[in-house]
């Protein structure tokens, strides 16, 4: 107790007056989880404007650096959540309502209340926000974020998820004085959901009239660039095809997402990305345990969803769920575990699940399900940043990369581990201790 | 030795593909009925078929005595396996939209249908518009991935549809009790859905000049910008190359006419009429045209238009020269469709056979696929049912049925499973109660522990 009261160990005084904020920290004699290499059971960390500077045991302290001491304490690179709207405040659910079941509608578009011109097909590009960047539409001020670092999450593959054509990702740091200061790199892939407005609404209304419409923006988009370098071959002469904002969109983004949750989409997304030729991630997985042997074969980074299926809230007690609804609750939490076994690439993603408690609960199903403690943080941390080729800057504790530090003590997501400290490019976070979630919270939920 | 086991394995590999069907009555519906025949299946192909033959070495026998062996039941308007809604009915053209991208091999109805002797259906798009989307021909193989259903070699189609369904302009809301209406669309009548069909291949030739055009102008060297591919034109190109089948939902003998009037302009072929319940009063025409017809054995008068229907529908166009078949549209009709064939033969005479061909060869031929199944014949897909009774009785059960000769329903076993699944059922639905027991009992727990520090409980002995 007396050792957290006095962590702070200030070597320059000086700097301490001035009240800066310090750039330069050195965590000594903490057990450092690299990821990407072994790790160290007694090592230094040290930081300095924003990077790690190095790592390793025994390593001279500079005389600038701030001193925590990390003895019984466990330092891991940043948790990133690989697919989330984290840091775009107009999608946030409400303050304090940060319970899933209402987290998740809040990030659906609502239907318009006028109505809109009637849609005649692919050409009117409905529900396409292709061009949207999340790198402009990410604020500091998402009240989410305060909560999420304090559970250790440093950073977010962050989409705007708005329609079909979803929009363009980045990956953002979750800390800063603006919106500019948070992004990492961008942009990193454009998500597409297969998403209907329904039978009676206008196109498309259907998940075959979904797929066929991507199929032809896709077309459309290598017809689109095909007269481009024609017409920039020859230009006179040539009448110039026509802009069009919502294939410069498609053409920015360096990969596409697609849901696959069940097998049978799993199966479908597969053969599509091979279909639109283009460097795919698939999101979803939850019925990934019938399809292990594929998922191997097909080689397509994953994203898993930690918001495993269960029992709605509020079923009527006189339903009975059919044996497939039973079959992916039960099973759905170990499909880590056998993609770890099969040797399969993935990270996780938080589908509305924001809140400490939830993601403690989710990540410890996996875990209960056969992953091994090192591959979850594995999935969480340095798999994240591979799926977007971002491995260069985050998701290990290595010398040159940007400094998200994470430092526990206990296994992060157990319950009685508290974070202790959390780096987000190098800016030092004291979370104010956690509140365990007061049981009253979790009242009704189970 | 090594060359002698690699010879004990092969004749093994092939032998497991060998089975022999004994002494079933078999319904061949093309050479007629064999008593105590036999079918050998090699390969998934019907090698041989007779009185007397004699099981290879190492073949799986069936004694099949007092038993009837049919070709798989072929259903060809079906609406099964599809994921999502069945309609893109938000435009009045949606041949852009492909079954084959949604098809659901998870769907039970697949199995239920499989146990009803069904083996092969044409799954199609909706009737909402004029040109609905692609269709897809697929085989009942349940447990295989979407596409392990695909029908190989099956020549794709696509639906169109006439009369009320397409001219609702849409959904508006006040045929539904549901507030939100799709906004209005084109057409509004009879006469516009033939515009619209008219129009819509209009615009299919133009594209297809552009294309022509734009191949000319490479091959002289030139560089142009190619045209757009347009995913909603493609189709219609193929159907006017004769690479495409059209399914046309239709059931006024008007509309029948002027569908076959606007195809003889455009230079295209209906494939089937769907549904055609008034096909009784046109069969001469749709014979001359081609065109097969599919219709309901004696289900009617379920909406203004189908009011002048009759059972003898199938009967009549059969004597006039169309191929005809009988659909299910349904999950449930499809479980049973060698019952609604039976009706035939009591709703204007048809041959037991006559009425079997209505679900199996005449279908296969509407479909194009009529070398590959819809009787027992040698070379055909071993696509076999095996009934207890005559299938044209009620009382016939479906034992066995198997797809390329691989067996996929077998009742005995579907009766053991039914046990394995009910107590798989049991067994996660008890564990989630025993997680959710303790889940709440750690919370109530826990709940109490911080009660009593803050001090809400009563002190036990206060009351």
């Amino acid at each position: 107790m007396k050792r957290l009261c006095g962590l702070f160990f200030v070597c320059a005084l000086a700097a301490m007056l001035r009240a800066e904020p310090p750039s330069s920290f050195a965590i000594r004699d903490a057990r450092v989880v690299t990821v990407s290499g072994s790790e160290l059971a007694k090592a230094t960390v040290l930081v300095k404007d924003g990077m790690i500077v190095d790592v390793g045991p025994n390593l001279a302290i500079p005389a600038d650096a701030w001193v925590i001491d990390g003895s019984g304490l466990t330092v891991y690179p940043g948790f990133i959540n690989a697919l989330s709207t984290w840091g775009i405040p107009e999608v946030a659910p409400a303050a304090g309502a940060a319970s899933r079941a209402t987290a998740a509608p809040a990030a659906t578009p609502q239907p318009a209340a006028t109505p809109q011109p009637r849609v005649r097909g692919p050409e009117d590009r409905p529900q396409n926000n292709s061009y949207e960047r999340a790198a402009d539409l990410v604020k500091p001020t998402d009240h989410r974020l305060e909560g999420i670092r304090a559970i250790g999450f440093t950073t977010s593959a962050t989409f705007p998820n708005r329609g079909i054509l979803a929009g363009q990702g980045a990956l953002i740091d979750l800390a800063g004085d603006q919106g500019a200061d948070m992004v990492v790199a961008q942009p990193i892939g454009e998500q597409i959901n297969l998403r209907t407005g329904g039978f009676r609404s206008g196109f498309p209304g259907s998940l075959m009239g979904v797929i066929s419409y991507v199929r032809q923006l896709y077309l459309d988009l290598d017809q689109y660039q095909q007269a481009k370098s024609i017409y920039a071959a020859h230009v006179s002469g040539t009448p110039r095809p026509e802009y069009d904002h919502y294939l410069e969109g498609l053409a920015e983004a360096p990969r596409i997402l697609l849901p696959a949750d069940q097998a049978q989409q799993i199966d479908r997304m597969t053969s599509f990305a091979q279909e639109l030729k283009r460097p795919a991630v698939l999101y979803g997985m939850h019925e990934a345990f019938l399809r292990i042997d594929a998922l191997k074969q097909a080689n397509l980074p994953l994203l898993v969803n930690l918001h495993w299926p269960e029992k709605a809230r509020e079923a009527d007690p006189t339903d009975v769920p059919s044996l497939r609804e039973l079959e992916m609750r039960a099973n759905a939490p170990a499909v880590p575990a056998l993609l770890t076994k099969a040797g399969v690439h993935f990270a996780f993603y938080s589908e509305g699940a924001d809140s400490a408690a939830d993601i403690r609960k989710q990540l410890k199903r996996a875990i209960d399900g056969g992953l091994p403690r090192a591959d979850a943080i594995r999935a969480l941390t340095l798999s994240a940043a591979e799926v977007y080729g971002l491995s260069d800057r985050v998701g290990s504790i290595d010398k040159g990369k940007i400094a998200n530090l994470v430092v526990t003590k206990g296994e992060p997501f157990e319950e009685k581990t508290t974070v202790e400290y959390v780096f987000v490019d190098g800016k030092l976070f004291k979370p104010s201790k956690v509140p365990p979630a007061s049981p009253a919270g979790e009242r009704g939920r189970n | 030795m090594r060359t002698l086991l690699a010879f004990i394995a092969l004749t093994c590999a092939a032998h497991a593909e060998s089975i022999l069907i004994r002494n079933a009555t078999l319904l061949t519906v093309t050479k007629g009925t064999i008593q105590n025949g036999s079918v050998l299946i090699q390969d998934g192909k019907i090698a041989a078929v007779g009185t007397n033959l004699s099981a290879p070495a190492g073949a799986t026998i069936i004694d099949a005595s007092g038993k009837f062996l049919s070709p798989g039941l072929i259903d060809c308007h079906s609406h099964t396996a599809v994921e999502g809604s069945v309609n893109e009915g938000s435009l009045s053209d949606s041949s852009m939209v492909n079954i084959a991208d949604v098809l659901d091999p998870s769907d039970i109805n697949i199995y239920r249908a499989l146990a009803g002797g069904l083996t092969v259906s044409n799954v199609l798009h909706g009737s909402a518009n004029a040109i609905g989307g692609q269709t897809i021909v697929i085989k009942l193989r349940w447990g295989k991935p979407a596409k392990g259903l695909i029908f190989e070699g099956a020549k794709p189609g696509i639906k169109f549809a006439l009369g009320e369904n397409p001219k609702r302009q849409g959904y508006p809301s006040e045929l539904f009790s549901s507030p939100a209406a799709q906004q209005r669309r084109y057409p509004g009548t009879r006469l516009g859905v033939e515009d619209e069909i008219r129009e819509d291949f209009t615009q299919a030739k133009i594209y297809q000049t552009r294309w022509k055009l734009y191949n000319e102008d490479r091959a002289k060297g030139v560089h142009p910008i190619p045209p757009r591919r347009d995913l909603r034109l493609e189709p219609l190109v193929e159907v006017l190359e004769g690479k495409r089948y059209v399914h046309a939902h239709s059931y006024r003998a008007d509309e029948i006419l002027a569908l076959i009037r606007t195809a003889d302009d455009m230079g295209f072929k209906i494939r089937t009429f769907q549904h055609v319940l008034e096909g009784y009063k046109v069969a001469k025409e749709i014979a001359a045209h081609g065109a097969g017809a599919s219709t309901f054995s004696d289900w009617y008068g379920y909406k203004y238009e189908v009011i002048d229907a009759t059972p003898y529908n199938a009967a009549i166009m059969t004597r006039k020269g169309v191929v005809v078949s009988l659909n299910s549209d349904s999950d449930e009709l499809q479980r049973h469709l060698n019952w609604d064939a039976a009706k035939m033969v009591r709703y204007g005479g048809l041959t037991p056979d006559q009425a079997l061909a209505m679900v199996t060869i005449n279908p296969a031929k509407q479909l194009g696929i009529e070398d590959k199944v819809g009787s027992i014949e040698i070379g055909k897909s071993a696509d076999l049912v095996l009934y207890d009774k005559h299938p044209l009785s009620n009382y016939s059960k479906v034992l066995k049925v198997w797809i390329d000769g691989h067996p996929y329903f077998d009742l005995d076993q579907d009766l053991k499973d039914r046990i394995t699944l009910a107590d798989r059922k049991k067994d996660l639905i008890a564990k989630e109660k025993a997680e959710e027991d303790t889940a709440k009992k750690k919370a109530d727990t826990e709940r109490r522990a911080v009660d009593k520090k803050e001090g809400k409980l009563p002190q036990e002995g206060a009351l």
